[in-house]
């Protein structure tokens, strides 16, 4: 098989600059001491600023506990579901975890809007801290499923039942066999759902209450005023953290 | 095993009937109710918020947003494709540069978003280049257009046309090119008649996977259309929020659904590896 040909490969370079490019120089100019367009010398003054800002501090600390919370919940029901599923297909579950990925997000936003808004009829709460992780669980479990699952696929179904022979029950044979084999794809896809939770907008703008703004909440009001060297400096610590869980993320997804 | 399997499905049973199956029963209910006096919703049960669909203005925004889907699905395609090509015949190097494609995938899409931003606004990065290079006098209006919402979406979901795109062309069995080749077959040819028709299931589940986030998304045309190019998702927002107008949302919304599904089942169906 012929190699890829000369234009093929300066097109892939091209459509490489054009997925990379822009997040490089927006990172770039983060660093940069004036607050327009124009090079003017290096300065970590919009970091400066970030970090003295008390709303995208605690923004931030929403967002952490959100994402920490939501990641921890998602991934045990998810490994779960996918054991479960690997043992025996429910169509019905599949269907809904599916769907639930595909959803438009601004439909999944206002149909929990919708729910809350009519539970709380019945209790004496209000939206906060509690409806956004719920509604984070909802949409991350589907990543966690989709991980584990592809995971589980690689596993020798034998070995469970060689341990179920030589005397384990079922928990045990889950337990001590099969978690620890996909327990590395059960740490990529926790990794996966703390950037999906974290990085979300348009579903937790919806469900959020006064006091559980988080950080792409403060990041996207700022950033429909225009563009702001703040958001910018926020920006390039995203991608940076988002980068190295993602890279860890494969790593472990891949051994 | 039965049992046990039941305790590990029930968590996850319990959260998509509660958190997700039955929000969307909600709004099937609001969608038939009657807009109350201040907001929310009120008896009696009426299909009023689906009649409004006739509503000019409306079918403008409906098809406004097949349009710009649309046009952001193809112009995935025609991008995507040549690199899906390129990525399958890299030999050791396929991994990293799939890896390469991923990667922005998963940092943060409101940043991506915010990007073209920096990039596209009158002072931005592009416009201040053109000018110093005394290209142009008067920045170009690159931002809060239709071009700049395709822009961002081409941007934001092209790693969907390319993965599946990839499986396919690295599955494509190398013999057939070869006897294409063989048989005086010219590499565009090639292309044309055997590799494209061969990788049908990769593009049609591209299409699919890009057109979708496309057809309901929200933040993209906010944020880079700046209120002139309004979508389904801003309507759906705009009439839960500003416009208090609960049922129609709602009505908006299913309608959405009713679009999405069909897509989704065409898309299982196909699916041979399947993903759950």
């Amino acid at each position: 098989m012929k190699r890829a040909s000369r234009p093929l490969a300066i097109y892939a370079l091209a459509a490489y600059l054009f997925l990379h490019l822009p997040l490089l120089i927006l990172a770039a100019f983060s660093f940069n001491e004036s607050r327009f367009t124009v090079w003017q010398g290096f300065s970590f003054r919009w970091y400066t600023a970030a970090w003295h800002d008390s709303q995208l501090i605690e923004a931030a600390i929403n967002s952490l506990i959100v994402a920490v919370c939501a990641t921890a919940i998602s991934t045990v029901i998810g490994t779960l579901c996918a054991y479960g599923l690997w043992k025996r297909r429910s169509p019905v579950l599949s269907g809904s975890l599916y769907l639930s990925l595909v959803t438009p997000e601004i439909v999944t936003g206002v149909s929990l809007l919708a729910f809350y808004q009519w539970i709380f009829r019945f209790l004496n709460v209000q939206l906060g801290m509690h409806t956004v992780i719920l509604a984070h669980v909802s949409f991350s479990i589907a990543y966690v499923v989709i991980v584990v699952m592809a995971r589980l696929r690689t596993v020798d179904g034998a070995l469970e039942e060689a341990a179920l022979d030589l005397g384990a029950n079922e928990w045990e044979a889950f337990r001590y066999v099969t978690l620890p084999a996909v327990l590395p794809a059960v740490a990529a896809a926790a990794l996966l759902a703390f950037t999906v939770s974290f990085d979300d907008y348009v579903i937790t703008s919806m469900v959020a209450g006064v006091d559980s703004e988080t950080l792409p909440m403060v990041v996207y009001a700022i950033a429909r005023r225009g563009v702001n060297p703040v958001v910018n400096a926020i920006s390039a610590l995203l991608v940076l953290g988002f980068g190295v869980l993602i890279l860890i993320s494969e790593r472990l997804r891949t051994t | 095993m039965k049992r046990l399997r039941a305790w590990f499905l029930a968590p996850s049973w319990t959260v998509m009937l509660s958190l997700f199956l039955f929000p969307m029963l909600i709004i099937l209910a609001y969608s038939l109710l009657t807009r109350g006096t201040y907001g929310g919703i009120s008896l009696p049960w009426s299909v009023e918020s689906y009649q409004r669909f006739a509503d000019p203005i409306y079918l403008g925004i409906l098809w406004r947003s097949f349009w710009i889907a649309g046009a952001s699905t193809v112009i995935s395609l025609l991008l995507g494709f040549p690199l899906a090509l390129f990525i399958s015949r890299a030999g050791k190097w396929k991994n990293l540069y799939l890896s390469l494609v991923i990667l922005p995938f998963w940092t943060s899409f409101l940043v991506r978003t915010y990007a073209w931003m920096f990039l596209l606004r009158d002072t931005g990065l592009v416009n201040s280049t053109l000018q110093k290079m005394g290209i142009i006098h008067d920045p170009l209006p690159l931002l809060y257009n239709d071009g700049a919402v395709i822009l961002g979406l081409v941007y934001g979901y092209l790693p969907f046309m390319v993965l599946p795109l990839f499986g396919t062309l690295e599955k494509l069995d190398r013999n057939l090119l070869e006897a294409a080749a063989d048989l005086g077959a010219r590499p565009w040819a090639t292309l044309l008649r055997v590799v494209l028709p061969l990788s049908a299931p990769g593009i049609r589940a591209g299409v699919i996977l890009v057109f979708i986030p496309c057809l309901g998304a929200y933040l993209t045309p906010d944020l880079l259309g700046g209120g002139k190019s309004v979508m389904i998702g801003n309507l759906i927002q705009n009439q839960f929020t500003t416009a208090r107008d609960w049922p129609f949302g709602s009505a908006i919304s299913l309608a959405l659904m009713a679009i999405v599904m069909p897509l989704l089942i065409a898309f299982v169906r196909r699916d041979e590896e399947g993903l759950l």
